[in-house]
């Protein structure tokens, strides 16, 4: 009833709306090539400048780094789709690896227990150090990046595009999506920007390179 | 009571107090707002620290004005093809297991949001920042209904807390500085640690600690949108904490109101606003949580989720073109930011939920200026027309063009009151005056008094009334030595004829 009434109103309102014609004159494509040593280095410079922590690594050390970079933590939740030699560093020194799904799906309860997730990543924007979880294999459910304190994402160097529009491009738009800049903050005091609310406290990112 | 000449007055309050309408006219309430030293100096700090991010980040990007034309051309089709987009959104959303439902006005809106909670068996929501839900205040209607609704956006909570109003879209608390939020919380927070500093980090953990449970245990959570993509069936809500993302990702129900303005036709034209919005708002390349949400997704998030389309006076404003582009307005505060009107008075002072700029012009077209007792008349005066909001508008907003023609149509409302004010009473005169050469310059005799007045300092500060009007806001220059007309006939006058 309401629906009909409302759209005949709107209907009416908007009879003699025009449009403007869209100039889209704005940059859609950067200077450098997806992956490109300097996409890579301003997306360092991106997240090192909101306080995120930042390792790259050569493709053959990645497990090592892992397991180096989890040593503050003494549990990890993964996603089922992760590497089986990723899930082995979160292992390692003996912390406790829990898989969500595998054999049970974890309660919001359970997450706030662990210390650290870890997980992939679909696509990262250098230019506004975003980076974007799509709910692949690698990354599991929204709530596993979400409740432990500790986010470490593994994010390969072809992942990174230089602008906003390239990064959207890539995804599917009815994924459940979570753009990531950061972690989380508030500047709802004073305006003064404190880092670390209720996401995420610590976000540590691992840039792996091809070789 | 003092009348300011140029700002109509109004005397009585036929209309009861709302979400977007307060109790007192602009000028009244500026008046008591101006005179807080310490609103003053809270404001003067917040707004300078956001307007020097926000320039900086927006200096970045050498494409900004091209984004800019295209966020300001997108709105402008959305308004065209309005109900062909909400058709396509709810389509969209029903195909992903969504539920959509249209609330024609506030009371509806609140009812439909209170059947879903009560339909959970919940009695309590959590609920990330919403302009839209406050502007039909949801929160005081949930209470009625005994549903407990708790805000989780920091500087909600503080307002929520303090049993205060928002003042500012984007910082509600903005009024408030360190020690004050500090003290709310010792007040309001029973499990708050008792030696907690005024530090803002101690603060923000004190926040967290506060809401953890509730977050965890939530089972109905309700939030605003900032963005509808049309042809995806999409929800954006754009946020810092992570606190939207524990109400969009944990609850098992997810209520979603949303002004039906907030439409994009594409998943693409996210590329123009995710670069407009945070550059804008908060000042940053981009704010640390962005979460979009298409219906319900099996085995995460929400398995619940409706979306309520409310109009509450959009078409009002839908029906001519100005109305129409002061609905592209993305809320992102740059307008506040950069209005040194907002700066002195504070956003109480407009007495709705959107102040600053934008609610200036935009509240009086969603409720209507009914006439010269209508409060929201006062609204398009709120402003020195400098045009600093039109600068700083991501969708380029001419909110300087709008205020003149509200007033207009303020002015215009008023013609043929049965009882002219001092305005309207000195315009007649002024008229009769200026028709008439001779009752001209016999006017102008009059300004050798004005000398006098002004004597040493250059200016007229005080007029006896009914001139006080005029005085009790500005100074009046010291009128010159002699008139323009006695010049001419001195120095150019001779031998020329009329």
């Amino acid at each position: 009833m309401t629906r009909e009434t409302m759209l005949a109103t709107i209907r009416a309102a908007t009879r003699d709306a025009v449009a403007i014609p869209n100039p889209q004159a704005y940059e859609t494509h950067g200077e450098h090539a997806p992956g490109s040593e300097a996409v890579i280095d301003l997306l360092i410079d991106r997240l090192i400048d909101y306080k995120a922590l930042v390792r790259r690594v050569p493709a053959a050390d990645l497990v090592h780094e892992v397991s180096q970079a989890l040593s503050p933590v003494q549990s990890v939740v993964i996603a089922d789709g992760l590497p089986a030699e990723l899930a082995a560093a979160c292992a390692e020194g003996g912390r406790r690896v829990a898989v969500d799904g595998s054999p049970t799906v974890l309660t919001a309860d359970d997450l706030d227990k662990i210390d650290a997730v870890v997980s992939g990543a679909r696509v990262a924007i250098a230019l506004t150090g975003t980076i974007i979880l799509d709910g692949g294999a690698d990354q599991g459910r929204r709530a596993l990046s979400l409740v432990p304190d500790r986010h470490l994402v593994i994010l390969h160097a072809a992942q990174i595009v230089e602008t906003v529009p390239e990064g959207l491009a890539l995804l599917n738009p009815t994924a459940p999506l979570t753009m990531i800049s950061g972690p989380s903050a508030t500047s709802d005091i004073e305006l003064q920007r404190v880092e670390g609310v209720h996401g995420p406290r610590t976000l540590e990112v691992i840039i792996v390179d091809q070789i | 009571m003092s009348t300011y000449l140029g700002i109509p007055t109004r005397r009585h309050h036929d209309h009861p107090e709302s979400p977007l309408r307060g109790s007192q006219t602009f000028p009244d309430a500026a008046r008591t707002a101006v005179a807080n030293p310490q609103l003053r100096r809270n404001l003067a700090n917040a707004t300078a620290t956001i307007r020097a991010k926000r320039s900086m980040v927006v200096g970045e990007l050498p494409d900004w004005e091209a984004l800019r034309d295209s966020g300001s051309a997108i709105k402008s089709d959305v308004m065209a093809r309005l109900p062909e987009l909400l058709l396509q959104l709810e389509a969209n959303v029903i195909a992903r297991g969504g539920i959509v439902h249209w609330a024609a006005d506030a009371a509806e809106a609140n009812r439909i949001v209170t059947e879903l909670i009560k339909a959970t068996g919940a009695d309590e929501v959590v609920k990330v920042k919403s302009m839209a839900t406050q502007e039909i205040g949801l929160n005081e209607y949930l209470e009625e209904q005994g549903i407990a609704a708790f805000e989780t956006d920091l500087a909600e909570l503080i307002v929520q807390l303090g049993h205060d109003k928002p003042s500012h879209i984007l910082v509600p608390a903005i009024h408030r500085n360190r020690s004050e939020v500090r003290e709310i919380f010792l007040r309001e927070m029973p499990d708050v640690p008792a030696d907690l500093t005024d530090e803002p980090r101690v603060l923000a953990m004190a926040a967290r600690a506060h809401l953890r449970r509730k977050f965890l245990t939530a089972r109905v959570a309700v939030s605003g949108a900032n963005f509808a993509i049309a042809d995806t069936g999409t929800l954006v809500v754009v946020e810092s904490e992570g606190n939207g993302r524990m109400c969009l990702t944990l609850p098992q129900t997810l209520i979603t109101v949303m002004g039906i303005e907030k439409l994009l036709p594409t998943f693409a034209d996210l590329e123009v606003f995710l670069q407009l919005l945070p550059r804008s708002s908060t000042g940053e390349r981009m704010n640390p949580y962005t979460s979009l949400w298409t219906g319900v997704t099996p085995g995460d998030g929400p398995q619940e989720f409706h979306l309520v389309l409310l109009d509450n006076g959009r078409t009002n404003a839908l029906a001519d073109e100005m109305g129409r582009a002061a609905l592209h307005c993305i809320r992102c505060s740059a307008c506040l930011n950069v209005c040194p009107v907002y700066e002195r008075a504070g956003g109480h002072a407009y007495g709705s939920v959107y102040p600053g700029p934008i609610g200036a012009i935009l509240t009086p077209q969603l409720t209507g200026m009914d006439g010269h007792d209508d409060v929201n008349s006062t609204l398009p005066y709120a402003s020195t027309l400098c045009g600093a909001c039109f600068d700083a508008c991501p969708v380029k907003i001419d909110i300087p063009t709008m205020l003149v023609e509200l007033r207009g149509r303020a002015v215009d409302n008023d013609r043929g009151a049965p009882r002219p004010d001092g305005w309207a009473a000195a315009m007649k005169t002024m008229s009769w005056v200026m028709s008439d050469g001779k009752r001209f310059a016999a006017a102008e005799h009059g300004l050798k008094l004005g000398r006098l007045l002004a004597w040493r300092r250059g200016r007229i500060t005080r007029l006896p009334f009914p001139l006080s009007a005029w005085t009790s806001s500005r100074d009046l220059p010291q009128p010159p030595e002699q008139t323009f007309r006695n010049w001419w006939k001195k120095n150019r006058g001779a031998g020329e004829s009329e």
